[in-house]
């Protein structure tokens, strides 16, 4: 099984990276673009794992590892089974 | 007194450090090495700045399960002095040893350059040689060192006097020009509840020889040699000889990565 896992800075934190590249869509004209996020993507490949499983062990790994959830949280899907 | 300094695939002020320990203050210095999981019987734990793990997932976050990192929280928990420099601090606000996080600095900018720190609160092993109020001019060099935590927190830091040091200018005003890298409160360093670990940005081993246009990281230093060598007892008073002759004969180092 395949997840993919999104983690990206919370909502109360500023991410300068996101506004620097909203910026940079704003120069080029992109005035549409209303706000940018940037955040990172794991994709992790599970070996013998239903998704009752997944469903315990991924927020778990994202939890202790992949986010620090002091400034960031993270949302997963399975993309392939 | 007996310091450790750990050495992680990736540390670049190891050396640093244990120059600044064995050759200026006079004291033994021994490295640590990240896979050890004996403390050398040391009196104090320094996390010492660089690259640990390249930086990879977010600084310091991959340091935090090294399996020395689970005897040095046995040790901090334990009481034991603790010290993180720039990427030590970032390790141990990853590690949960100290609360909050670090963001990238505002301006998304590498910064390396001297700054001026005011301590806060002189009343703690790392502070108690310098006076409160006192401005340091000691170097920063981080890419992620722009201190975040939850208001309540903060609120609880400034309750609790944990903010050691603050980000200031030269006569020590506490400015937002000051604060070169957007830190929350300004702040650039910050203890435990218990005391016993000190997270800060700013390298006081950079700046512990007049040599290096400043000396005021050794008030860091002297404050914990005294709260050591207190909390030993007189006959455990250790000094080496001062062997600045021989400041390059530091030990290789050893294991892989």
């Amino acid at each position: 099984m395949k997840v993919r896992i999104l983690v990206a800075f919370k909502e109360s934190v500023l991410d300068p990276q996101g506004q620097t590249v909203k910026n940079a869509l704003h120069t080029l004209g992109y005035k549409k673009v209303k706000d940018v996020r940037q955040g990172k993507v794991f994709e992790i490949e599970l070996e013998n794992t239903d998704r009752t499983e997944a469903e315990r062990l991924i927020p778990e790994i994202a939890d202790r590892v992949l986010a620090n959830p002091i400034i960031e949280k993270f949302t997963w899907e399975i993309i392939e089974v | 007194m007996k310091f450790g300094v750990v050495v992680f695939p990736g540390s670049n002020c190891d050396y640093d450090a244990f120059h600044v320990l064995q050759n200026v203050m006079s004291q033994e210095a021994v490295f640590l090495w990240h896979k050890d999981t004996d403390l050398k019987n040391v009196d104090c734990v320094v996390l010492p700045g660089g690259f640990s793990y390249g930086d990879y997932l977010r600084s310091g976050a991959i340091a935090r399960f090294s399996p020395i990192m689970l005897e040095i929280k046995k040790f901090a928990h334990s009481g034991g002095l603790v010290l993180g420099i720039c990427n030590g601090f970032q390790i141990l606000l990853e590690a949960g040893l100290l609360p909050g996080a670090m963001l990238r600095n505002k301006k998304l900018k590498f910064l390396c350059q001297h700054v001026y720190i005011r301590i806060e609160n002189n009343r703690t092993a790392f502070t108690k040689a310098g006076k409160k109020g006192q401005v340091l001019k000691i170097p920063i060099a981080h890419f992620d060192g722009n201190y975040y935590a939850q208001p309540e927190l903060l609120a609880e830091l400034e309750n609790k006097k944990q903010i050691i040091f603050r980000y200031c200018d030269e006569k020590g005003r506490i400015t937002e020009d000051a604060n070169v890298n957007g830190s929350m409160h300004n702040i650039a360093g910050l203890i435990n509840n218990d005391g016993n670990v000190l997270g800060m940005m700013p390298h006081p081993e950079r700046a512990s020889e007049r040599i290096l246009g400043s000396e005021d990281g050794r008030i860091i230093f002297q404050s914990m040699i005294n709260y050591l060598e207190k909390k030993a007892g007189p006959e455990k008073k250790k000094r080496l000889p001062v062997t600045r002759a021989k400041a390059s004969a530091l030990p290789p180092l050893i294991g892989t990565f």
